[in-house]
């Protein structure tokens, strides 16, 4: 039991350690400085943009960028959708998987094209290799282009005034190319010697010990489980994603795929420091998304070390934990962590049921999605935590009677409006969608959509639109969701709860960029101090707590007093 | 918008040959010096080859070690856990009915002993693995019924246990249950 929490602080402190290097090295390559591998990418750069005739020294404004985003993202809906509407003729198909319905489809592509990889089919049996290949694709774009938006981010803050905010095309090819594959590639190597099939043959037949035959499914699944790791997609290769033995066949791989998922994410924060020169300000966006993101971890592993109340009565031996949905090799801890580690930064992937967690940290995990913030996803996590900042910012200027500066430049109407609109869709998203579904299914009860009853029942269903709405992707998986209702309306979510919020901080950043920078002085609140971070802290707690504590009671806090000890 | 449709086109088709081609080819040539070449590494013994070592397979014989309950039945052409809320009162009746299932074939053994883990379904319902724990409250009713001394089988469980410097110790079931076999011939 002790080796397992050991294992935990071991796995977090590798992950801070080795994000810090990382994000230097991001820092250098938004900032178009020399690094270690520009004699394999300079080359290849240069011919992507020959054949596709773009000219990266052509500076953008911040509309531009957001023009150019909105149309790479249409070119890759349509590819997408494609693909898996005709993947059961296409080549690769050793299993003789079947094309996907148009509504699956529309859901599948809307979820990868947005980063989110919520999964209304299962892998085994609803992709063809040459599906499972293109949904890769879309786990380095979507999470490249994320990354992007955030080095456009990170050019707006700079101190000067100015509406040339560097080139799209160039930002989001270098994060493929430059931060995604390499770390990839090494995630995925790992796994592969550790067991991970990376094959095209189909499924094998084998007669088992006890004389059954069962098949076995396979594929080409290392290439694309790394990267749903390191691109916070989620997206698995089987149905059961990091759960499975093929995905995560050991204690090892899983420490690797942990590690892997807010490795991005937390090494940005510190790229952000490095590119603006401002290391407290990344400290403090750091320490407020560490702290946060410990407050859910800490008790969710208690919780699951703990066990199942209801199991304890009957009075068998819980000293592994909760182990309902979780795997032996892993643990009630790791498998705790895995889950607050995916919810927290938009990663959507699994290594135990959450449908199984038990009530509360069922409720940490949705909370994590709520705030989307907690280092986050690529790129959006720190769009998502800019406009807490923004926030903050005013209404601490409204307590002390100072205007709301951030970094030199001045936050007016304007920015403030912006900000409350993308701070408000994403629990308008949620509520009204779980309003509805609840009341459609209330009057059509047999639709059947659920797999438990009671609180729980609601809590699958809060789950999944707060999954969409974070672009997360990770589900209550009982929920019966592959039905047009569940699959349209969680795609016009995904799709709206991810282009809102890129577009309204870039907007926020780009009118910044654009004012006067007024040097600091002894009147500038200064926004990389512990007092600063404290108050950001505070505004996330009360805004957040506003908007879901009703439906969390509804949902998994009634849940937790109907199976109390 | 016009204008980027083209050049947005283009860069698309540049990264699918690049990602889709030519990283997943370098994975998968990697993988041919992997164990089994990326296949999935399978158990063999003899001429007999019983199924791929990462992935569980049911056991509810008597004479073998059981595997955890699966919500697909040990079958890999799938995967996927019960997706069991922990208040639904079906899934607590469902585990009540195990525990009782357990203590009928192993008559020797308390409630308080048995481990939640043999009782409860794993997350992909192909769980290769039990607790060194639950291996051996199991070992009086193998004991028994293959007429083997009980310490054999303790000293053969720990030899088939996993001790890893992180994480929990575990014990392979398909492994296991192969090398009880081999004992008894």
């Amino acid at each position: 039991m002790n080796t397992e929490i050991i294992s935990v602080i071991f796995i977090l402190l590798l992950t801070f350690i080795l994000a810090m290097p990382l994000g230097k090295y991001i820092a250098r390559v938004y900032a178009g400085e020399k690094t270690l591998l520009d004699p394999v990418f300079n080359p290849l750069e240069k011919l992507f943009y020959r054949i596709s005739g773009i000219n990266i020294s052509k500076e953008m404004t911040w509309k531009e960028h957001l023009v150019t985003l909105l149309t790479i993202n249409i070119v890759w809906f349509l590819y997408g959708m494609l693909v898996l509407m005709n993947q059961g003729w296409l080549p690769l198909n050793p299993d003789g998987n079947t094309s996907m319905s148009a509504d699956l489809a529309f859901n599948t592509t809307v979820s990868f094209v947005t980063n989110t990889n919520l999964q209304h089919y299962s892998g085994e049996s609803g992709v063809s290799y040459f599906g499972q290949v293109t949904l890769m694709l879309y786990q380095f774009i979507s999470a490249g282009a994320g990354m992007a938006v955030a080095a456009v981010l990170f050019n707006a803050l700079r101190e000067r005034t100015t509406s040339k905010l560097g080139n799209f095309y160039d930002y989001f090819v270098k994060s493929c190319t430059r931060i995604l594959l390499p770390v990839s590639f090494i995630v995925a190597v790992i796994l592969v010697f550790n067991g991970t099939p990376m094959t095209f043959e189909g499924k094998d037949t084998i007669t088992t010990l006890q004389g059954d035959t069962v098949q076995v499914s396979r594929g080409p699944a290392a290439a694309m489980i790394a990267i749903k790791q390191v691109g916070t997609n989620g997206g698995g290769f089987f149905g059961v994603n990091s759960a499975h033995p093929f995905e995560n066949p050991n204690y090892i791989t899983n420490i690797v795929e942990t590690i892997s998922i807010p490795l991005i994410s937390i090494a940005l924060v510190f790229a952000l420091g490095y590119y603006l020169k401002r290391r407290k300000l990344a400290w403090m966006i750091f320490a407020v998304m560490t702290a946060g993101f410990l407050l859910f971890l800490i008790p969710t592993i208690y919780l699951e070390m703990n066990g199942n109340p209801a199991i304890a009565a009957m009075g068998i031996d819980q000293t592994a934990g909760s182990m309902e949905g979780k795997e032996v090799r892993f643990g009630s801890a790791a498998s705790a962590l895995w889950a607050i580690v995916t919810t927290c930064t938009s990663n959507g992937s699994v290594n135990a049921m959450h449908d199984s967690l038990t009530p509360l940290s069922g409720m940490f995990t949705m909370l994590g999605m709520q705030i989307n913030a907690f280092y986050g996803g690529k790129g959006v996590g720190l769009l998502n935590f800019y406009i807490f900042i923004i926030i903050a910012v005013f209404i601490s200027g409204l307590m002390v009677g100072r205007t709301p500066e951030f970094l030199g430049k001045k936050i007016e109407v304007r920015e403030m409006k912006i900000a409350m609109i993308v701070f408000l869709l994403h629990p308008f998203l949620i509520l009204a969608a779980t309003a509805l579904s609840s009341y459609i299914l209330y009057n059509n009860p047999d639709y059947g959509w659920l797999n438990n009853p009671g609180y729980h029942g609601f809590s699958e269903m809060l789950y999944e639109y707060t999954s969409s709405s974070a672009n997360n992707g990770s589900g209550f998986e009982g929920l019966g969701d592959n039905t047009p209702w569940w699959n349209i309306s969680c795609g016009i979510i995904m799709l709206l709860a991810r282009f809102i919020p890129i577009i309204g901080p870039i907007a926020i950043a780009g009118i910044l960029a654009e004012k006067k920078y007024i040097p600091e002085s002894a009147g500038t609140l200064k926004a990389d101090t512990g007092t600063f971070g404290v108050m950001t802290f505070a505004v996330i707690a009360i805004l957040v707590a506003l908007s879901f504590f009703t439906a969390l009671a509804l949902g998994p806090i009634a849940e937790y007093y109907s199976i109390a000890s | 918008m016009k204008n980027h449709i083209l050049p947005a086109t283009l860069l698309t088709l540049c990264c699918i040959v690049f990602f889709c081609g030519i990283y997943t080819a370098v994975v998968w040539g990697v993988a041919q010096l992997a164990p089994n070449q990326g296949k999935g590494e399978t158990i063999s013994y003899g001429d007999n080859r019983y199924g791929f070592e990462k992935i569980g397979q049911s056991f509810t014989n008597d004479k073998y070690f059981w595997s955890r309950p699966s919500a697909v039945n040990y079958n890999a052409a799938g995967s996927g856990g019960s997706n069991k809320g922990p208040s639904n009162p079906d899934y607590l009746a469902q585990v009540q009915a195990r525990i009782d299932t357990f203590l009928v074939h192993n008559p020797t053994i308390k409630k308080e002993q048995i481990p939640a883990e043999l009782v409860t379904a794993s997350g992909s319902g192909l769980d290769p693995h039990l607790s060194p724990q639950a291996a051996r409250i199991q070992v009086a009713r193998i004991a028994h019924i293959r007429n083997i001394d009980e310490g054999k089988l303790i000293a053969l469980i720990d030899q088939y246990t996993d001790k890893p410097l992180f994480g929990t110790e575990t014990v392979n079931i398909l492994s296991l249950n192969i090398a009880l076999d081999q004992l008894k011939r």
